[in-house]
């Protein structure tokens, strides 16, 4: 009888350090903020998909042509923002929702870049990512995806900055401990695009880790740079199996 | 972000229903105590004012201040007594105005 109590002791444990605590950061949230999230009325990222369900309509560039021309119903991009970012093989790079949004519109649609961050590429990566609300993240890390993966572990793992802390240091080792008023976060990136608080506005995920980046007083990185790319590459594998919540909302 | 609104009105009630009407509007409400990376202070831009007409009546008004967070969140409840038009209107700093206009049909049992 012991024996087995042992036995089944040892599974668990086995199966806890196999499979971290993946958890969205959804839990973190009091129940007032779980409500903001789950009323699609009240939700303020809904704000960002309104507008980019307009531009999604608009025609732009020199041949008049709206996303909907190409694409059809936005709905048709479900099942994409939870595979992002994947190994493009052809120009051996990854790409992220960001990227592709931002090719589309210069290569095909010819029409004026739209720069990072912005609220016109914040509204159509919301629109395009909340298709996709509730399918499990799930990215490709194998094949020629392996090398950008490793690195992105790589730079998860290194310390940085001049408080000189790494990614896993706050959130794979001291995740659900206390920092000042806050629970720190496993840094799941299942919620992507979505509204902060802080920010009193929306908010990529590169754009978070360019703020954790601030946060521990490391340099930026360029968030189309393969560097960044291969942590966010990471993250979202880190994130694997959570339901994508964009626009989710957090403090 | 432009301004733009998210409104929810009923199109249809029963006379001396309880309705809810419930708002959400785009706007940074920007405090106007803040500074920006170059210590330069950042102009206040905020809605002042935010009412509801309904039937030709004001039955909602507020004064908003720099207190308030971006993107406003409003929803409030009355009495449907009659038919009639309904009115949001939202008024900024730099004169901006929104409007959003709907229209109530009450049934009479």
């Amino acid at each position: 009888m012991k024996c087995w109590l042992l036995l089944l002791l040892l599974a668990t444990c086995c199966a806890g350090a196999d499979q971290p605590d993946r958890r969205s950061g959804y839990s973190l949230l009091g129940p007032d903020l779980r409500a903001l999230q789950d009323d699609d009325f009240a939700n303020p990222g809904m704000l960002w998909v309104d507008r980019g369900e307009r531009l999604w309509n608009a025609a732009s560039g020199p041949n008049q042509q709206s996303c909907r021309d190409c694409h059809g119903d936005p709905v048709n991009l479900r099942d994409l923002a939870n595979r992002l970012p994947r190994f493009d093989a052809t120009t051996n790079r990854l790409d992220n929702l960001d990227m592709l949004i931002r090719q589309c519109r210069t290569q095909r649609q010819q029409a004026e870049a739209l720069t990072h961050e912005s609220e016109d590429l914040l509204a159509l990566t919301t629109l395009v990512a909340h298709q996709s609300r509730g399918l499990p993240l799930e990215v490709v890390v194998d094949g020629p995806a392996s090398t950008a993966f490793e690195q992105g572990r790589a730079s998860f793992e290194r310390r940085r900055g001049q408080l000189d802390l790494s990614c896993a240091d706050c959130h794979e080792k001291l995740r659900g401990a206390r920092l000042r008023g806050e629970t720190i976060s496993a840094g799941m990136v299942n919620g992507f695009p979505l509204y902060r608080l802080t920010w009193e506005g929306l908010g990529s995920r590169q754009r978070m880790i360019r703020w954790c980046n601030e946060a521990v007083r490391a340099k930026p990185m360029d968030p189309e740079s393969q560097r960044a790319l291969a942590l966010e590459l990471y993250l979202a594998w880190r994130s694997r199996g959570l339901a994508l919540e964009a626009p989710a909302v957090r403090r | 972000m432009s301004l733009s609104a998210r409104v929810r009105i009923p199109t249809e009630a029963r006379a001396g229903e309880v309705i809810e009407i419930r708002t959400l509007v785009s706007h940074p409400m920007e405090t106007g105590f803040r500074v920006d990376s170059f210590g330069r202070r950042v102009p206040r831009k905020i809605l002042t004012r935010f009412s509801c007409h309904y039937d030709g009546r004001e039955i909602v008004s507020m004064d908003l201040r720099p207190g308030i967070a971006a993107n406003p969140y409003v929803a409030f409840r009355f009495v449907a007594d009659v038919s009639g038009a309904i009115e949001l209107r939202w008024e900024g700093d730099e004169g901006e105005v929104l409007i959003e206009r709907s229209h109530l049909e009450v049934i009479r049992a």
